[in-house]
């Protein structure tokens, strides 16, 4: 089946099984890896990716289903050679650690700081908890959240003036 | 994991997912929010040989108060249920279980109607509609029937639904009066199926309680409506000696299992608490309203 979406920004098409998973076409047709497969039974949250902003797990999801929708991937979180807010500060506040569960927890706090740009810890905490970090733990990436809230925040302001 | 072969077709009107329904029947499956449904036919419990995706058919999805009900159309993502105004502001048993299905990823995407016809009996849903005592609106190619929900939930992945039907709505009685819920779910972890959920409901006249509904989850192989425990609140004032002899009530018809999760009696321990902790918790909303 023909399937075509804007995926960070730029149109991407594919002629898929329906039985495709959207984490599949990500990965194996369209080559982008940032996308992970941790669990692949929708406990995990690597796979997570934003359709139409609102972030959900790829791997319980079709890519017949994202057909004429948006998408954004870790990969589109970038401008340019400019690194997204949140990634900066997850690289400034430790946030990373191993990096396997990074782009789905800056994806879902992007999609966070969007709705709520001053979250408190524990709407942070909220937020993340359908993502899973087995590094020793979420701190740093609460953290990261929580600065790149009050970065965003700052430029807006900055913006206005 | 990849879910075996199917065709798959995404109709963008009601009509044309009923019509296709009508033709495939029992070989076709309804893809709601997935959450369910996609895992199972990853682990081949489920093999369809067509998907009917109603994700584009519009107007599955409102919700809002009619002059005697809340309606929530069967497409309702648990999120927008749970952080829904009209839900938050008057019905607390929805916003709370609408915020405590597995985790927020999965909340985006699931869907009301897809839970409940999945009918995981460690499912909440199941448990909601049974304290609020709502109807289930099912539509097939040139007809429509209502159940009420007790009627509906039959057993583990069993409800009253026909191969040909599609769930679309769920009727809520609105109160006459003050009213109150609360839903307690003890789970291991996030995303978790509940090891034990109570939904409570409480309509009162007065300083006494007018109708009650308790609904049981993961007590036995379906979502559990304690009727006793119901009558026994129903024309009294609250206390807490009442909400003890509701609980005792309610674990009665308990049957859960010793599993990984706990044993039963563990269960049948958290289930009296969680009854008493919910009618204090529905009462205290009520009488605030």
């Amino acid at each position: 089946m023909k399937i075509e979406f804007e995926l960070n920004g730029k149109q991407v098409s594919g002629d898929v099984e329906p039985r495709t998973l959207l984490v599949h076409f990500i990965r194996e047709h369209l080559g982008l890896t940032g996308t992970h497969i941790g669990c692949d039974s929708s406990h995990c949250g690597a796979c997570t990716v934003l359709v139409d902003g609102t972030p959900l797990k790829s791997c319980t999801y079709l890519a017949v289903m994202a057909n004429g929708r948006s998408l954004t991937t870790v990969e589109g979180l970038k401008q340019g050679p400019k690194l997204h807010v949140i990634q900066e500060e997850f690289k400034e506040n430790h946030g990373l650690q191993c990096g396997y569960c990074t782009p789905g927890m800056m994806l879902v706090g992007k999609a966070l700081l969007e709705k709520n740009p001053e979250p408190t810890e524990e709407e942070i905490r909220f937020a993340i908890s359908g993502n899973i970090c087995r590094c020793t733990g979420y701190q740093n990436i609460v953290k990261s959240i929580q600065a790149a809230g009050r970065r965003m925040k700052e430029e807006a302001t900055e913006a206005a003036e | 994991m990849y879910p075996p072969k199917f065709d798959y077709a995404a109709p963008t009107t009601l009509d044309d997912a009923l019509a296709l329904l009508a033709e495939h029947g029992e070989e076709a499956k309804i893809l709601a929010g997935g959450q369910s449904l996609i895992p199972m036919l990853k682990l081949r419990f489920a093999g369809p040989d067509m998907l009917i995706d109603i994700n584009r058919v519009e107007g599955l999805d409102t919700l809002e108060e009619t002059a005697d009900h809340l309606i929530i159309g069967g497409m309702c993502r648990h999120n927008i249920i749970g952080h829904h105004s009209i839900i938050e502001q008057k019905w607390p048993v929805f916003a709370e279980a609408g915020k405590l299905i597995a985790d927020p990823l999965v909340r985006n995407m699931g869907t009301i109607a897809g839970s409940l016809v999945h009918a995981d009996p460690q499912a909440d849903w199941g448990s909601v509609l049974l304290a609020v005592d709502a109807e289930i609106v099912v539509k097939k190619k040139g007809g429509e029937r209502s159940i009420n929900i007790d009627d509906f939930l039959h057993g583990i992945f069993e409800t009253a639904i026909e191969p040909d039907e599609i769930l679309t709505e769920i009727r809520v009685p609105k109160p006459k009066g003050k009213s109150g819920g609360a839903y307690l779910k003890m789970e291991r972890k996030v995303g978790d199926f509940a090891t034990a959920g109570v939904a409570v409901f409480v309509e009162m006249d007065g300083d006494t309680i007018k109708q009650a509904g308790l609904g049981l989850t993961a007590m036995g192989t379906r979502n559990l409506k304690a009727k006793e425990a119901e009558d026994a609140l129903k024309g009294e004032k609250p206390s807490p000696e009442l909400y003890a002899k509701a609980a005792d009530l309610a674990a009665k018809i308990c049957n859960p299992k010793d599993d990984t999760r706990g044993s039963a009696e563990y269960k049948l321990s958290v289930v009296r608490t969680y009854v008493q902790r919910g009618l204090e918790r529905a009462v205290n909303f009520a009488q605030k309203a």
